[in-house]
């Protein structure tokens, strides 16, 4: 069963590989992923640009039952990261035992495989987070 | 047109697993294998790294030493025999995260362990010729070994990655040389999942026969010497070889022991020489001449002189050391989930 479409996953490579965001022309905000109206302002004109790829865990969970796509990785961590910008995204943290993950660690964000459809099917890259 | 290196990086896998875990298991003596090919432990990818993942990350950080726009970059190479797809390139997906899409010429490459080698090869030829201002040639790979046979104890995964221009070089390219017959020592066949080997055949008339003579191809046409090198480093399968190779060929042991990973690291195949490259530029003083000569089975060598410049001690800092990632930080693995990472387990549908 196809579980990723490769047109959809294709559509968020700006984001997932190069962590592009936008800043609103009139009110400055950043968002990530991109939007078409600014959250803050409303504004419609934007800026691509870079995401810092250091941040600190803001908030996290452990997941014991994970999903079909990623049972074979439980335990995992689930943080909210602040990056060095003040954006705040959610993902996995790798290479980490979860029992040690804590609010506040400085983590950097790195390239990685996300999921993959099945042995047949494409496969996903983006960010995880990793102990900095 | 002086051509070289303008940024270098490396990734190493945090994970690892000692020789000994691999030999309780297969009930071999680990004290023969760590003494007879001088390994200890290797590398082990996670399940969300692939041969992919690594090169970003070693590409990334050679774009953070190269201080250079992405979009120069105008061809990627990366060489590898564990490219996660078989059909639809690596190399996309690593311009695409750099932000060197689209005017780059890109392909991927290989050639066994010296898939990475090449890249550099043709990365260093094309700036030269003018046609590209800067290319990126990356070597990695996540090598498996079948269970239980003697390259098990050493396949190992890291990456290396290296930007190639003209000006701002960190080591300039002095020569490069390719010694290639053809020699059936290793080999995989379509749709087989582990490489078979030829045994002893791997060793003289294979992997000493080629570094050697391309190391000889080197000295003839640079007129060097062994003593005029602060450095050396040749491909890496175990421990052992590279630094027989090196004495051979008339190094001493100070002057490999600064690229020689493999007793801590394992074999990274595309990756071993060239990352092996990566510990000696961040140590390496301006001035410091270097010979890397690499090694595929199938079989060939490429072999390179580099001589090191002054901006290596602006951008080393840049990125992390080679080094502290082989020695710091290491989570160890045990046979099982050693097993588990590297697909070695029949699942249930």
């Amino acid at each position: 069963m196809s579980t990723l479409n490769p047109a959809r996953v294709a559509r968020e490579f700006p984001s997932r590989y190069r962590l592009e965001a936008a800043r609103c022309d009139a009110c400055g905000a950043v968002s990530f992923p991109p939007r078409l109206v600014c959250p803050s302002c409303r504004g419609r004109k934007f800026k691509v640009v870079p995401l810092q790829p250091e941040g600190k865990v803001l908030t996290w969970t452990v997941i014991h039952v994970g999903p079909s796509s990623h049972k074979h990785e439980v335990p995992y961590a689930l943080a909210v990261v602040e990056l060095a910008d003040g954006v705040r995204i959610t993902c996995q943290i790798a290479d980490v035992d979860p029992a040690q993950v804590a609010a506040g660690m400085p983590v950097r964000l790195e390239f990685r495989r996300i999921q993959e459809d099945g042995e047949a099917g494409v496969i996903a890259y983006g960010h995880k987070a990793v102990p900095a | 047109m002086r051509v070289g290196i303008v940024g270098y990086g490396a990734y190493i896998p945090r994970r690892r697993i000692r020789l000994g875990e691999i030999a309780a298991v297969w009930g071999a003596d680990a004290a023969t294998y760590e003494r007879g090919l001088e390994l200890h432990e290797k590398s082990v990818p996670a399940s969300d790294e692939d041969t992919v993942t690594m090169s970003v990350t070693a590409s990334r950080r050679a774009l953070a030493r190269a201080k250079i726009d992405p979009s120069s970059i105008g061809a990627v190479y990366v060489g590898s025999e564990s490219h996660p797809y078989a059909v639809k390139p690596s190399g996309t997906i690593v311009a695409e995260a750099l932000g060197a899409t689209p005017a780059v010429h890109c392909a991927d490459l290989e050639f066994a362990c010296k898939a990475g080698s090449e890249g550099m090869f043709l990365a260093a030829a094309l700036v030269k010729s003018g046609e590209v201002q800067h290319a990126l040639a990356v070597g990695a790979d996540t090598s498996q070994g079948a269970p239980g046979d003697a390259l098990e104890y050493s396949a190992a995964a890291g990456a290396a990655a290296f930007i190639f221009g003209s000006s701002n070089l960190v080591a300039t390219l002095e020569a490069q040389v390719s010694f290639m017959t053809d020699t059936p020592d290793f080999w995989r066949r379509e749709y087989m999942r582990y490489p078979r080997h030829a045994g002893r055949f791997t060793g003289e008339p294979a992997y000493f026969k080629h570094t050697l003579g391309a190391t000889r191809m080197l000295l003839e046409k640079t007129g060097l010497q062994p003593k005029d090198f602060a450095f050396a480093v040749f491909h890496q399968p175990n421990g052992k070889f590279p630094m027989r190779a090196g004495k051979l060929a008339g190094f001493r042991r100070e002057q490999l022991e600064a690229g020689w990973l493999s007793p801590w690291l394992g074999n990274t195949y595309s990756g071993a020489s060239p990352i092996g490259l990566t510990a000696i530029l961040d140590q390496a003083r301006p001035g410091d001449r270097i010979l890397m000569v690499s090694y595929g089975s199938g079989a060939g060598s490429d072999g390179f002189v580099w001589t090191v410049t002054e901006r290596i001690d602006e951008v080393r800092a840049a990125a992390p050391a080679t080094r502290d990632q082989l020695d710091n930080g290491k989570l160890y693995v045990s046979y099982g989930t050693y097993a588990k990472l590297r697909g070695k387990i029949r699942m249930g549908e």
